[in-house]
């Protein structure tokens, strides 16, 4: 009777031991990204919500065919299957008069490459590509590096002996 | 038909007919005082159909134009500065005020006979009813806007860059007017298939 019960003893005594050798926080600090500070089970406060850029002027696109961004404020724009805000100034007809950008050929052509008289359906909806930016800074370090730097440093290099 | 004359034309009588009991100190200052009452009364009620409580005692308003408004600039804001229904949608002068509360006889009508009652219903009259309005702050140089936003103190330097720009030739020259294009800031729009400018 005795001698039976001896292997659930020691494996009592082995988890005991264990659980008091415990030298890992559980509550372990949270990854500096997005939330610096505190620990995984702490709620930060919230950051405030920025301010939508609204300078008017175009961005530089990181590559060619990136979809320029809104650099304007778009707050109460409506944008649906009634109207579309943005096309009241950015449509071809409507450009000159705004001087806004006119929305490029592609929006008017459907995916086989027809040409349509008004905007492609596809495209109807602008902020699925094109958004407005906020007054922040990036929350995580990024490397990347246009077509035009890499050219560059290329015959950089080159010239170098 | 000739009873009804015959009583009508015994009421011209007492009309016309000096004032045999009552002397003509009680019927000036009588007439003086129920004046103030009727007056003051009928001034009442109608400030009383001013109210945003008012409009939005109906489903119609509430549910719809009034839900649609609470997301807008002119409803919650940084600065607590809002609009009501009546601010935009009345005008404030007591002649055109009046001249307008009888035109929304014909609203009292369509809340009897149900013509918005449903959503499908209003989704139906929508366009319609945004023409009205259209229409009415067009013909008046959007007069209910110019209540609030006084076009002489609108610091250009202030504006974005955009709307400086429309603001202080188009606007200014008179050439056109707030609703020109700023259609839909308070409520949803309807179908805008062929509105100038859309």
């Amino acid at each position: 009777m005795q001698f039976r019960m001896l292997p659930l003893f020691l494996l009592a005594a082995i988890g005991v031991v264990l659980a008091a050798d415990i030298d890992y926080p559980l509550d372990a600090p949270g990854p500096d990204g997005r939330r610096p500070g505190g620990t995984l089970t702490q709620s930060m406060p919230a950051p405030p919500i920025a301010n939508d850029e609204n300078r008017d002027l175009k961005r530089e696109r990181n590559y060619p065919d990136q979809p320029p961004t809104i650099p304007h404020s778009i707050r109460g724009y409506q944008l649906d299957m009634n109207g579309n805000k943005c096309l009241s100034c950015h449509s071809r007809a409507n450009s000159a008069k705004s001087q806004a950008t006119a929305i490029s050929i592609t929006h008017y052509m459907d995916r086989d490459g027809q040409a349509l008289a008004a905007v492609s359906p596809r495209r109807y909806f602008c902020n699925q590509c094109h958004v407005v930016q906020k007054e922040v800074q990036p929350l995580v370090g990024n490397s990347f590096e246009t077509i035009d730097k890499i050219l560059q440093d290329d015959a950089n290099a080159a010239q170098k002996p | 038909m000739k009873a009804l004359f015959a009583l009508l034309k015994d009421y011209w009588g007492i009309l016309r007919r000096p004032s045999v009991y009552y002397s003509l100190g009680f019927l000036t200052l009588g007439g003086f005082i129920a004046g103030i009452i009727f007056w003051g009364g009928f001034n009442t009620a109608l400030e009383l159909t001013n109210t945003e409580k008012f409009c939005t005692s109906c489903h119609e308003m509430r549910d719809n134009v009034f839900v649609e408004l609470q997301d807008t600039i002119h409803y919650t804001n940084r600065s607590g500065v809002r609009a009501s229904c009546p601010d935009c949608h009345v005008p404030h002068e007591w002649t055109h005020k009046i001249a307008r509360k009888m035109q929304a006889s014909k609203e009292v009508w369509g809340k009897i006979f149900g013509t918005i009652n449903t959503r499908e219903k209003f989704l139906d009259h929508r366009r319609e009813l945004a023409e009205h309005e259209w229409a009415r702050l067009k013909a008046n140089d959007s007069r209910e806007c110019r209540n609030c936003h006084n076009f002489q103190f609108m610091d250009f330097t202030r504006q974005g860059k955009r709307a400086a720009a429309m603001h202080s030739t188009s606007l200014a020259s008179g050439e056109a007017t707030c609703i020109d294009c700023h259609k839909g800031i308070a409520h949803k729009l309807p179908d805008m298939s062929g509105v100038k400018g859309w």
